[in-house]
């Protein structure tokens, strides 16, 4: 069963842990499910709200590196009209 | 929702193969997890074809080399609900993912491998993060 692939025909981010920040200053760390016209759908998410937290974004990520990513949402949708950026976790 | 057994079992055999224990129950982790003191490793074995198809030959790698941990052990997460989630409480801080791979020593994680640092890597490059945990913890 190595590099058994149970779901096939999503793209190449499909089931990677990815980085998003969105316009309205939040980041959102979740494994990359699909894009849509409605946006990035991403599963088991942590989020960052710079409004709501008093550690800093990048040593939030820091601690999600290695920690591991402590859940606060089990799905999220980033419109693609909210996307600023998207990056690989471990990049 | 757990996988049919007959499509997981495959996934099993490719890690309890290398002589890994794999514990099935809440009785069977803590008997194997609540008082160890020698390095031991505990690979939370996966269904993700993104992640644990890399993760199970980078495993089978890893466990080829010179220095080993004294006790090696597999979860089964989506599967075996309650023992996983056991074995999960034994990595402190460690967020729950799978697959991934703990290294325990003295009761304390020393090492882990989260699927983040496995997805979308070789299994060449996985391997190459566990033998230097065991290099630096084990034997």
């Amino acid at each position: 069963m190595s590099g058994h692939v149970f779901h096939p025909g999503h793209d190449a981010l499909h089931g990677v842990t990815v980085v998003v920040d969105a316009t309205d200053g939040r980041t959102l760390v979740g494994r990359w499910h699909e894009q849509t016209h409605r946006g990035v759908l991403l599963h088991d998410v942590a989020v960052h709200d710079p409004a709501a937290s008093a550690t800093p974004k990048e040593e939030w990520l820091v601690k999600l590196r290695k920690f591991g990513i402590a859940v606060d949402l089990k799905h999220a949708i980033i419109p693609a009209s909210q996307l600023l950026g998207i990056r690989r976790l471990v990049e | 929702m757990p996988y049919p057994e007959m499509m997981i079992q495959p996934m099993r055999d490719e890690v309890t193969r290398l002589g890994v224990q794999e514990l099935r129950t809440v009785a069977e982790v803590d008997a194997a997890l609540g008082d160890i003191s020698e390095s031991t490793m505990v690979f939370v074995n996966s269904v993700c074809g993104c992640a644990a198809g890399g993760a199970r030959p980078a495993l089978t790698m890893a466990l080829g080399h010179s220095r080993l941990p004294a006790r090696t052990y597999s979860v089964f997460a989506g599967q075996d609900l309650d023992a996983t989630a056991r074995a999960r409480s034994y990595f402190g801080e460690y967020q729950p993912s799978s697959p991934s791979v703990a290294l325990l020593k003295g009761g304390e994680v020393v090492a882990f491998v989260h699927r983040h640092q496995i997805e979308g890597r070789s299994p060449d490059q996985i391997a190459a993060d566990l033998v230097s945990a065991f290099d630096s913890y084990c034997g």
